[in-house]
């Protein structure tokens, strides 16, 4: 028996699993220690799907996102990227994985010691192969960050910039080879609120101009309420609960209601 | 006791993997060569004041017993020994764990907690090889360089002090330096420098790259770099001083 309480689920995945699964996460357990963070986590994301993870802080969120793109090892689980396994990967075909999946740092994490220019350029020079028939790197940098409206800011430096900017500039970065996921972890977070709402408008403008599938680990209610296309909420290491974020709003589940109040 | 073999052992680690990827490609040219840049032009004024402080006061301090022996005049010949030998690299290497070991520390350490090296992951580049073997191979081919610069403004003081207390020319000094100096003086000095260089960087780097904790991390990584490897300077001058003397016979 599925330990998960799916809310409704004809209206909140309707329609996606005829769409392509773009990254597919099944029993994923991680501890530190003899802290279990992760005891048996699944999700699906499905192509153009925003997915919202919400959970508390210290449930684990982070690390799940951080096992999606390697940077952390699951101790059991499996994780389907693009139809590739992610734990039986070369470290070589793991970078080349990478060039699909853009993340977008809690804290923006932009090289303090590059000009924003540079770092845009970062990823393209382990990915040059990948784009010889594309536009050359200046256009990608310009088009990057017009999308991001700080064209203006390609000469300057991230200390010059303001905790927002930073923000749409890393957002930038994460675009810049074209991904098919974006990855945002806290993307609203250390923010006041106007600046956040313009950080998810830009988040929903990337998603309908790139098309990409975005999961969305946050604990923002609005950021999820107005983003999400399908929400996950992370209890005790499971994913406790999914459904959209109206069913889930209204459900009388103790645990499922503490989010939202 | 545990945790110092723990440390010991992960620096080992380190320095191995730091062995395993800096010869195999694709090699990080352009941040190799800023780097020694940085770790050149960083420490280069320090190292140069440094060694002409230390060559006048050396000179200073040790004519008068060499005038109570009669021996003055063998001033160039002990400096020179002295310095190439022993206080030069040993001088130079201490400066640069101070300048470079910590600079090092703290820019990877923060580099760390802010997540530029997990995003530096995640676009596909090995950080290891871009950050830390780049920083390592610097401070290996600098340091013998800073070294050189060091030694020859400490034998410069020198000079300067006895032209003017001994009426003693440029080039009479030198040829005494030079005459008293053998390659088996050089060498050695030279090859331990690259240890030097080495233990400097990867200390630095391995105590930034693994700095945990936030801010206060960062502090702490840049601190202990300064110190361990200033430690690790003694000993492995040490055994060099030893491997010398099986080979030349001090």
């Amino acid at each position: 028996m599925s330990r998960v309480k799916e809310f409704n689920t004809e209206n909140s995945t309707a329609g996606a699993e005829t769409r392509e699964c773009v990254l597919e996460i099944k029993d994923l357990r991680k501890s530190f220690g003899t802290n279990k963070v992760l005891n048996g986590f699944n999700m699906n994301l499905y192509q153009g799907e925003s997915l919202v993870v919400m959970g508390k802080s210290g449930s684990g969120k982070s690390v799940m996102i951080k096992c999606v793109v390697g940077l952390m090892e699951a101790d059991r689980g499996s994780i389907k990227i693009l139809g590739k396994e992610l734990t039986h990967l070369e470290r070589a075909a793991l970078d080349q994985l990478r060039a699909e999946i853009g993340f977008l740092f809690q804290g923006s994490a932009l090289y303090d010691s590059m000009t924003v220019r540079e770092n845009l350029e970062f990823p393209l020079r382990r990915h040059a192969a990948r784009m010889k028939n594309d536009a050359d790197t200046e256009t990608l940098v310009l088009e990057a960050l017009e999308s991001v409206k700080l064209a203006h800011t390609v000469d300057l430096m991230p200390n010059e910039l303001s905790g927002g900017m930073k923000r749409r500039v890393a957002l930038a970065r994460a675009l810049i080879l074209k991904p098919k996921i974006i990855l945002y972890d806290e993307p609203t977070s250390g923010l006041d609120p106007i600046t956040s709402k313009e950080i998810i408008n830009l988040m929903q403008e990337v998603q309908q101009k790139y098309n990409t599938s975005s999961l969305i680990i946050t604990h923002d209610v609005d950021c999820a309420r107005v983003i999400s296309d399908r929400m996950v909420l992370l209890v005790d290491g499971i994913n406790y609960a999914e459904g959209n974020f109206k069913e889930l709003s209204q459900s009388v589940d103790p645990k499922v209601r503490a989010f939202f109040k | 006791m545990g945790s110092f073999f723990d440390e010991v052992g992960d620096l080992s680690r380190f320095t191995a993997r730091f062995f395993r990827e800096g010869f195999r490609p694709p090699f990080e040219w352009s941040e190799f060569f800023k780097q020694c840049y940085n770790v050149g032009n960083r420490s280069l004024t320090l190292v140069g004041i440094t060694g002409f402080i230390i060559g006048m006061v050396f000179t200073m301090q040790s004519r008068p017993t060499l005038i109570e022996f009669g021996a003055v005049s063998w001033m160039p010949s002990m400096v020179g020994l002295t310095i190439v030998r022993e206080v030069g690299p040993v001088l130079t290497a201490l400066i640069c764990a101070g300048r470079i070991g910590s600079g090092i520390g703290a820019e990877l350490g923060s580099m760390r907690v802010t997540e530029q090296i997990d995003a530096m992951e995640v676009s596909g580049t090995n950080p290891f090889k871009y950050l830390v073997v780049t920083r390592v191979m610097a401070c290996i081919f600098m340091l013998p360089l800073l070294v050189f610069f060091g030694d020859a403004l400490a034998l410069y003081g020198s000079y300067l002090v006895e032209n003017i207390k001994g009426d003693v020319s440029f080039q009479l000094y030198f040829n005494q330096v030079f005459d008293a100096l053998a390659f088996g003086d050089l060498l050695p000095s030279t090859f331990k420098s690259f240890f030097f260089g080495l233990a400097i960087g990867v200390v630095g780097c391995y105590k930034g790259y693994n700095c945990s904790k936030g801010t206060a991390g960062v502090g702490v990584a840049a601190n202990t770099a300064v110190v361990v490897s200033s430690l690790l300077l003694f000993i492995l001058d040490f055994m060099a001083v030893m491997v010398t003397d099986i080979f030349y016979d001090l």
